[in-house]
């Protein structure tokens, strides 16, 4: 292993010259800026704990996909889209679901841990799906994770000022033409995929790392949406990339120090601020 | 006073659900221009007259007309204000944004012309007088300036028709007087045709061509002068109302206290 000098571009070249780093960076970068922009609407819709809960029913469908020997992010992805969906059907309201989601979270949860149970060697991988592994991530993974993100950002661009709208204002954006019903569960199914490429970098149980706590702060900086989109992005790739950084000089999961910089970023923010 | 073209029209309609209807046998025409009031108890079915006009609900039987067609839905010709709004003290978003929205958040994509939209914005907000408001956070405004920013949101797409539902509720009087004043101005300036739900028909009635009073699963509709009398709305409720006058023309319905519009 390299040592750390002072001079921080040759370290990054350094580091960039481990294929495993490699493809940490590439991945996390696409991820940070897929999860900082998605965290905004989390944020002003009110969904964090929907985000929250369909990284933990993901949970589940990543325990089983270890289970069947098939590679987790899918079972991921087809747990928390379903159950995403399932979310914007059933429940009127985002701010009025949390009985049913906490309902299901919690079954999701005990499901995972079964599988979990079930598989020999559960130790590892139970660990790097709920606290992030992505030191550990595939080259085929770094292309799954390209391919899903270059289609949520699609998504975002195309329903981005009815989502903004309907987010905003729900009862004129439906009397303007918006179909709220539809529209809730696309931005599901989108917070869904973008969870289920978020949980390689931080975990299913910190997912609020990446979705929430970068875009929070953001909305505590500035009053136009489009700024707040590009901090929340910004703030994220800061976190994942000096994470991924301090990681290789350090012994410690690299969630930790992303959780760590965007709390402490978030913490700043507010205490600069308070009010607004 | 509206001219005589008619704006929205309903022959003997009746809405709700089939089993249970909120009312029903309606007929009434409201011409170009005109300001008109919706009043009548909680339930009475208010809400659901605007949800007729945005396209968003279907009548039972009957049929109502605007614009000399049937309702649809995102129809820019029309301005609403919800009684009920997602927006709270900790929505940290320029009303300036919110505005634009109103104008171009039901189409996909990014804007192609954002200058000109956020100029029309600002014109917008200096109609309603809320320019110094632009940049302000919507969590931020008291009652009556929301209110100012929410007509904006229904007037920046230049409706012919404006429905504004209990825009007047949760401010002062004077609150009430300045946004009532500001509404009537628009209406005359622009020959709009506004439809306003109210509880206290009072800081309205000097401004009033006609009033429109659910109550009791039926619907009557005039003049303030001709609804609002005793007689019109003793058969409106079924039960002995009576209405009284001040010397200021403010009036009072009396009987009607314990009525509950829920009930059939």
């Amino acid at each position: 292993m390299i040592p750390f000098s002072p001079n921080l571009l040759s370290d990054l070249q350094a580091i960039l010259q481990y294929q495993f780093m490699q493809h940490a960076f590439e991945a996390g970068t696409v991820i940070a800026i897929v999860a900082g922009i998605i965290g905004y609407f989390v944020v002003l819709r009110r969904s964090s704990f929907a985000a929250h809960a369909l990284s933990e029913i993901g949970f589940a469908g990543a325990a089983g996909s270890v289970l069947i020997g098939i590679n987790p992010i899918f079972g991921l992805l087809s747990f928390s889209t379903i159950s995403g969906a399932g979310i914007a059907v059933l429940g009127k309201r985002a701010t009025n679901r949390d009985v049913e989601i906490g309902s299901v979270l919690a079954f999701a949860l005990g499901l995972g841990v079964l599988f979990i149970s079930l598989y020999a060697g559960y130790a590892t991988e139970a660990y790097s799906i709920l606290f992030g592994e992505i030191l550990g991530i595939s080259s085929s993974n770094v292309i799954i994770t390209l391919v899903l993100s270059l289609l949520i950002l699609i998504a975002i661009a195309l329903i981005y000022r009815p989502l903004l709208f309907a987010s905003l204002d729900e009862e004129v954006a439906e009397a303007k033409g918006v179909r709220i019903l539809l529209l809730g569960v696309i931005f599901m199914l989108l917070l869904a995929a973008a969870v289920s490429i978020a949980v390689q970098v931080v975990g299913v149980l910190l997912i609020f790392a990446l979705m929430v706590t970068p875009a929070a702060t953001a909305v505590r900086l500035t009053k136009k949406p489009k700024y707040a989109v590009l901090i929340s992005v910004l703030i994220a790739l800061f976190a994942t990339w000096t994470g991924l950084f301090i990681s290789f000089y350090a012994p410690y999961p690299v969630s930790f120090f992303v959780t760590a910089i965007v709390f402490i970023t978030y913490l700043v923010v507010r205490f600069v601020r308070p009010t607004r | 006073m509206g001219t005589h073209e008619e704006i929205v029209g309903a022959q003997d309609l009746t809405v709700g659900y089939t089993s249970k209807p909120v009312w029903q046998n309606a007929s009434f025409s409201v011409n170009r221009g005109e300001f008109v009031a919706v009043i009548g108890p909680n339930g009475a079915g208010k809400t659901t007259m605007f949800r007729l006009l945005l396209g968003l609900q279907q009548p039972i039987s009957g049929i109502i007309n605007i614009f000399g067609a049937k309702p649809r839905r995102g129809n820019p010709n029309i301005g609403y204000i919800p009684q009920r709004h997602t927006i709270d003290n900790e929505t940290n978003i320029a009303c300036e944004e919110l505005v634009r929205l109103a104008y171009s958040g039901n189409k996909l994509g990014f804007s192609l012309s954002p200058r000109e939209e956020k100029k029309l914005a600002s014109d917008t907000l200096a109609v309603v007088g809320a320019t110094e408001l632009a940049n302000r956070s919507l969590g931020s405004l008291s009652g009556g300036e929301l209110q100012r920013i929410f007509l904006a949101e229904a007037l920046v797409s230049n409706p012919e028709v404006l429905l504004l539902d209990e825009p007047l509720s949760n401010l002062d009087i004077k609150r009430i007087k300045d946004l009532v004043g500001l509404m009537n101005t628009v209406v005359k300036s622009r020959n709009v045709t506004a439809f306003l739900v109210a509880h206290d028909i009072n800081p309205l009635i000097q401004f009033l061509d006609k009033v429109i009073y659910i109550a009791n699963g039926k619907v009557a509709t005039g003049t303030p002068e001709e609804v609002l009398t005793s007689r019109r709305l003793t058969a409106l409720y079924g039960t002995h109302v009576e209405v009284l006058r001040d010397s200021r023309g403010n009036i009072v319905v009396v009987g009607a206290e314990d009525y509950h519009g829920d009930q059939p």
